[in-house]
């Protein structure tokens, strides 16, 4: 009985780690693009995006924790950072470890971003674009035997919203109206690469 | 009492190594007591802003360990100014003795000739003449090319070309004084003001000259080298006198400001003097405006081109320039329009201030100076009839 | 403690004049005018919040120092 609700545990707090993050990606591209609508201002956008991305840890601890707790699975801590370190189900597992290393890093530049600067923080942010497919992947992969109507659905959902923002991403250009004009004059003034 | 432009003939080209040194004497040395000697004499800065040389000299020396960089300025991208190519075509001696006695005074270990990439004959004179100096001096030069845009001369566009290949300005603090080239305190001067310290060093005190450019509605425009203290009247009168009666006279460059003919012509060319009367001397540009030319369609088009020359790094100068310059278009195309001149008015208050270097300021101060002594040129300006061509 | 925009990289978010509207307001274009002078001790927490909510970091906030004068 206790092993079945750690069982359950473990699976719903993954998927309501995967909507979280999900809804993260989809708040962070909605940011790039400012997007602004009366009575929703930018900070709101970007202030979800930042709680939800801490909320979606709370949400990972706890479906790794009651994971590793699960005497069925036979976890031991170390794979929980340490990928590909366990013995049930070793590739799709490292998976998540993997996603959650790349995802705890972004969140941490993110705390440190005055100290680290900028530019150093936008190159860690990158990293969600392999962090969110890898949990993806590690979602459907450790769950196939087990894999019921609901979880499917809530994954292609996922996955659609964030298909549909990359492409909104993609066709709107850049927000910035000097970017065009900055990086032509530039050109014209730049005479040898920065060192 | 000696001149910048003594010695030969100017159309005789470069004066020598040679001819210099018997016209004037070996180099001095330098050092500290010649920082002094800059400081008590006031010797301005001959780039626009008239900063105090020996003041900037003591705040590169205080910073310098050794590492020191020196940048002479030869960039002129004011587009009516000339003097600074006379200077290198014929004198090109006295900007290098200049040059080498700010790198010992600051202790510099580099020496950047920063020379405009069309002035060609320029570029060829100042080379020619870096061939007949020692070993130990040519082995302090580089010269790097300045893009020929107007910001390229601005210190902040030289440091950041000579150090990271851009010539864009960049955010101070740091200015160029603390930290420029590759972190090292770095002296940017004008080629004029260093071939003022050539003279310093050798006579105690300078010149008590400085080189003008008159330009516009006059018969002999070019340079001139003035008595600090001769009028306008007198400038232009050497430049052969005004071709028609004029409307105005713009005096500083592009970022200058505008006075009313009859008001201009008693007016001292002199930093001090014409500040006080809430005017400048600038790089000293006098453009005398004829008659003949309409004063609102020629301030549109020097808005048009400022506005162009902005390097897009800020919103406020990029898009707030070519709001104010098709505002003044407009006027100047199609008539004044009230919510056109009030537009200008809030527009110069936005954008003042709110770039990271000085260009929207100066901008914004050409044209205010503009509407404010022409003010019924721009409240009832009506297009001009266009006449077969 | 008073407020400083860096223009260069600046990009026009606006999130600051959201954040801080009783000292930052947008211009025609999008890009933030600040109020000159000291930021009052009550506003100075929203001052830090506008600060960090900065998407590139050009906003700061610092203690009053004597300025060096920039040379020419």
């Amino acid at each position: 009985m206790n092993d079945t609700l750690l069982w359950y545990t473990t699976r719903g707090a993954g998927a309501v780690s995967l909507v979280l993050l999900t809804a993260v990606v989809v708040l962070g591209i909605l940011s790039a693009l400012r997007v602004k609508g009366a009575g929703w201002p930018r900070f709101l956008t970007t202030g979800l995006h930042r709680n939800l991305a801490l909320m979606t840890l709370v949400f990972l601890g706890l479906h790794i924790v009651t994971a590793v707790v699960d005497p069925f699975t036979h976890l031991g801590w170390l794979t929980a950072v340490v990928p590909f370190s366990s013995y049930y189900r070793t590739f799709w597992l490292g998976l998540g470890t993997i996603s959650f290393e790349l995802l705890l890093a972004i969140v941490m530049t993110s705390l440190a971003r005055g100290f680290i600067g900028h530019a150093a923080w936008r190159m860690v942010h990158w990293l969600t674009y392999a962090s969110w497919p890898v949990a993806v992947i590690h979602g459907i992969g450790t769950g196939t035997d087990t894999l019921s109507a609901w979880l499917l659905v809530l994954t292609v959902a996922c996955v659609a919203a964030v298909v549909a923002a990359i492409g909104f991403r993609v066709t709107a250009g850049s927000r910035d109206p000097l970017e065009e004009p900055r990086t032509t004059f530039q050109a014209a003034v730049q005479r040898r690469e920065p060192r | 009492m000696t001149r910048l432009l003594a010695g030969r003939d100017l159309a005789l080209g470069a004066e020598g190594l040679a001819e210099h040194l018997q016209r004037l004497g070996p180099l001095p040395a330098a050092g500290p007591s010649l920082t002094e000697a800059l400081v008590r004499s006031g010797l301005a800065g001959s780039g626009g802003a008239a900063y105090p040389t020996g003041l900037k000299w003591r705040s590169v020396a205080a910073e310098s360990n050794g590492t020191a960089v020196v940048i002479v300025n030869g960039a002129e991208g004011e587009p009516r100014s000339l003097k600074d190519r006379l200077l290198m075509t014929t004198r090109p001696h006295l900007i290098l003795d200049g040059a080498f006695l700010a790198a010992k005074a600051v202790r510099a270990k580099q020496v950047v000739l920063y020379i405009g990439e069309e002035h060609r004959a320029s570029q060829d004179s100042m080379a020619r003449a870096l061939a007949e100096r020692t070993g130990e001096e040519r082995r302090l030069v580089r010269t790097v090319s300045a893009p020929a845009r107007y910001v390229a001369g601005a210190s902040s566009a030289a440091v950041h070309l000579v150090d990271e290949g851009i010539a864009t300005p960049t955010t101070a603090p740091p200015s160029a004084h603390e930290r420029g080239v590759a972190g090292a305190p770095t002296l940017v001067q004008n080629v004029e003001t260093l071939a003022q310290v050539a003279l310093v060093a050798r006579n105690g005190s300078p010149t008590g000259t400085l080189l003008v450019t008159v330009a516009g509605g006059v018969f002999r425009p070019g340079v001139l080298e003035i008595q600090a203290q001769t009028t306008v009247a007198e400038a232009v009168e050497l430049a052969g006198g005004a071709s028609e009666p004029p409307h105005g006279v713009l005096l500083g460059g592009y970022f200058g400001t505008w006075v009313k003919a009859a008001n201009a012509w008693e007016l001292p060319l002199d930093h001090d003097a014409l500040r006080a009367r809430g005017l400048t001397l600038g790089c000293g540009v006098i453009g005398v405006l004829p008659g003949s030319r309409c004063v609102v369609c020629e301030v549109a088009g020097i808005m048009r081109y400022l506005a162009s020359e902005s390097s897009a790094q800020c919103g406020p100068c990029f898009f707030g320039l070519r709001a104010l310059a098709d505002a003044c278009t407009r006027i100047a195309e199609r008539g004044t329009d009230p919510a056109d001149l009030q537009r200008l008015q809030r527009w110069s208050a936005e954008v003042s201030g709110r770039g990271a270097c000085h260009h929207p300021d100066g901008a914004v101060m050409f044209l205010q100076s503009a509407l404010a002594t022409f003010p019924d040129d721009f409240a009832g300006h009506r297009p001009h009839l266009r006449r077969a061509a | 403690m008073r407020l400083a925009v860096d223009r260069i990289k600046c990009d026009g978010h606006g999130q600051c004049a959201e954040l801080l509207p009783e000292l930052i307001r947008l211009d025609d274009w999008g890009y933030p005018i600040v109020a000159s002078g000291e930021v009052p001790n009550h506003l100075v927490p929203l001052a830090q919040r506008a600060v960090n909510g900065c998407p590139v970091l050009a906003l700061a906030l610092r203690r009053v120092e004597t300025q060096r004068r920039a040379t020419g």
